[in-house]
């Protein structure tokens, strides 16, 4: 406890010592590139919370005054009397979203493990179709993949923002690298004890697995509820639009008046949960990039 | 006899692969129908002439030669994300690591400045496209307006969003906010996987500064995760439509912000000629599947 006691001090100095000029500028930087990335967010949520009156001021203020919720329930509520209410837009991304993410998680782990722990024949070609996937984006195939939705019946459903999203080339690639730290001694004892395939992979691999499928849940869950493209070809009836596309209806380009303060409220709603998630999730996130490269 | 060994011969190739096939099977089957065959299909469109309401028609090579000769369009639109690409790819990428790499010299609040550079990354285009109209509205009222008239270099207020000269630059500046972030985690994890010896061997080996240390281990260290990073950092500025049709709309005055995806929502979903489109779809794969390519090869192990 002395030792502690006595250690203290000097650790102190050392700091104080330490805050040199290039110490100095490092820091400065780094509050610049803050800045930056953080300003228009600032301006998001105070213009979410601006009365009508301080968002046409003049000259335009960045900071808001009177902060208000008004935006907020005007937004849920008042708009509801219009055709869709707003709750059912978050409903619609919070759904197609979760199912998604969910339905990912799993097919991309049970492949990479198949891939990795059992190797079967053509494992390596396939797992290099899956590298050459990450190369192009999903653009290219949006156009059969249109056709296949269609020929399926599911243009317009809830489904078509579901289903062609599960098997990602990026999600896969993540936790199969992740799966080949897995060591299969552990494995091969639960085989031993009599346990089934299916059995294993449930309750010995997913859990040590945690942390590349949360990571996969973490990006998912981002891409899907900020997808656009999707949504915008597969589905019409205004009452199945998800967030973003909702939003577009909404703001209605610039110079709404009447909507400013409520477009204001949607854009916060609509950014702040993946922010939310990757802030929840950071740590695991972390913990499985490292594997992320890529050897060619 | 033969039929007994063939029999035999599955039975021995299903004991061996069959649970990894079962397992994979679910990810095959969507990948294969999602992915993977959607790029063959595509390429056969590519050569016909497809509505979705008369069979397709097999016309040879003539959606390419009227792409590259007679469609002034598409020619602004490869134009458009070219410049965009080579401006904000390598900008974004270049601001991830630099980023990244100062995080890890620092020792005090690296959760908090990762969070907040990769915040942006995390965000709508379409939800941010909101907040950067406002920043950049064409009247008095707009921010960047407003800043610039007070301070006197302009005179009266610049339509941002609507004159074709700075509409894709506004772009390039909401774009490269939003991916700036993008290849950080990477970038991130793969200098923290550096392993610290390394870095104390090097010392005793006659590296002075930090900036050594990046270029003579970081750097080599890193390749795989830079490889990655890049693939990405590809795939997202020649996919750029999100933002762009937020704030430009679309068609965008002039054609300033028409990109190669907006080409290929245009003749896909609104005009539903499927077979240029996906001639367009071709060449937006030839691209980034070309450089990815090239990446590779840059980037490769030779350790």
């Amino acid at each position: 406890m002395t030792a502690k006691a006595v250690y203290k001090p000097r650790r102190f100095k050392f700091r104080l010592k330490k805050l040199t000029f290039s110490r100095f500028m490092l820091y400065l930087l780094l509050t610049v590139l803050v800045v930056i990335a953080g300003l228009p967010l600032f301006a998001m949520v105070c213009r979410s919370l601006m009365p009508l009156d301080e968002l046409y001021i003049y000259p335009p203020r960045l900071i808001v005054h009177k902060p208000t919720l008004r935006n907020f329930s005007d937004l849920l509520t008042s708009l509801s009397s219009s055709t869709v209410p707003f709750t059912r837009y978050i409903f619609n991304s919070l759904f197609t979203t979760v199912v998604t993410v969910l339905a990912s998680v799993m097919v991309c782990c049970m492949g990479a493990y198949g891939l990795v722990k059992h190797k079967p024949a053509g494992s390596g070609v396939i797992f290099a179709v899956v590298v050459a996937a990450l190369s192009f984006s999903t653009h290219v195939t949006q156009i059969p993949n249109y056709l296949v939705v269609n020929k399926l019946g599911l243009v317009n459903s809830y489904w078509a923002l579901i289903i062609p999203k599960i098997a990602i080339a990026y999600n896969f690639f993540l936790v199969k690298q992740f799966c080949e730290q897995l060591p299969d001694s552990i494995l091969e004892a639960a085989r031993i004890d009599g346990a089934k395939e299916f059995k294993v992979f449930w309750t010995i691999a997913m859990p040590l697995l945690k942390p590349a499928w949360t990571t996969l849940a973490v990006f998912s869950f981002v891409n899907n509820w900020n997808d656009y493209f999707s949504p915008l070809i597969f589905i019409s009836s205004n009452a199945l639009k998800t967030l973003p596309l909702a939003l577009q209806t909404l703001s209605g380009g610039a110079g709404v008046v009447a909507r400013a303060g409520t477009v204001g409220a949607a854009t916060f709603l609509t950014t702040v949960p993946s922010i939310l998630v990757f802030a929840i999730m950071r740590g695991k996130v972390m913990e499985t990039m490292s594997f992320s490269g890529i050897k060619s | 006899m033969q039929a007994a060994v063939k029999k035999n011969g599955f039975k021995e190739w299903m004991r061996k692969n069959g649970t990894g096939y079962a397992f994979l099977l679910p990810f095959l089957i969507l990948f294969a129908v999602f992915v993977i065959v959607p790029v063959a299909v595509a390429m056969y469109y590519s050569l016909t002439n497809y509505n979705m309401i008369q069979p397709a028609r097999f016309i040879g090579i003539s959606n390419y030669s009227q792409l590259i000769l007679d469609d002034d369009v598409f020619l602004i639109s490869l134009k458009n994300t070219m410049v965009f690409a080579v401006i904000t790819g390598p900008i974004g990428y270049f601001a991830s690591f630099l980023m990244a790499w100062l995080i890890t010299l620092v020792k005090r609040g690296r959760g908090f400045f990762s969070l907040m550079f990769y915040a942006p990354s995390l965000t709508s285009g379409v939800a941010m496209a909101n907040i950067w109209l406002i920043l950049f509205s064409g009247d008095r009222y707009g921010y960047i307006n407003n800043l610039l008239l007070r301070a006197g270099l302009i005179l009266e207020p610049i339509l941002w969003t609507k004159d074709a000269t700075y509409v894709l630059p506004v772009i390039m500046i909401i774009s490269v906010w939003m991916s700036m972030g993008t290849g950080f985690l990477v970038f991130l994890a793969g200098l923290q996987n550096v392993d610290p010896a390394m870095y104390e061997a090097a010392r005793v080996d006659g590296i002075k500064n930090k900036f050594q240390e990046l270029r003579f281990i970081t750097l080599p260290m890193m390749k795989p995760q830079m490889l990655f990073g890049a693939i990405n950092a590809i795939v997202g500025a020649f996919g750029v439509f999100d933002v762009a049709t937020a704030v430009a709309g679309m068609p965008s005055p002039n054609y300033a912000a028409h990109t190669i995806v907006a080409h290929l929502y245009d003749y896909a979903f609104t005009r539903f000629n499927m077979g240029y489109a996906s001639a367009v779809a071709m060449a937006l794969f030839v691209i980034t599947f070309t450089l990815g390519r090239i990446c590779m090869h840059v980037f490769k192990d030779n350790t």
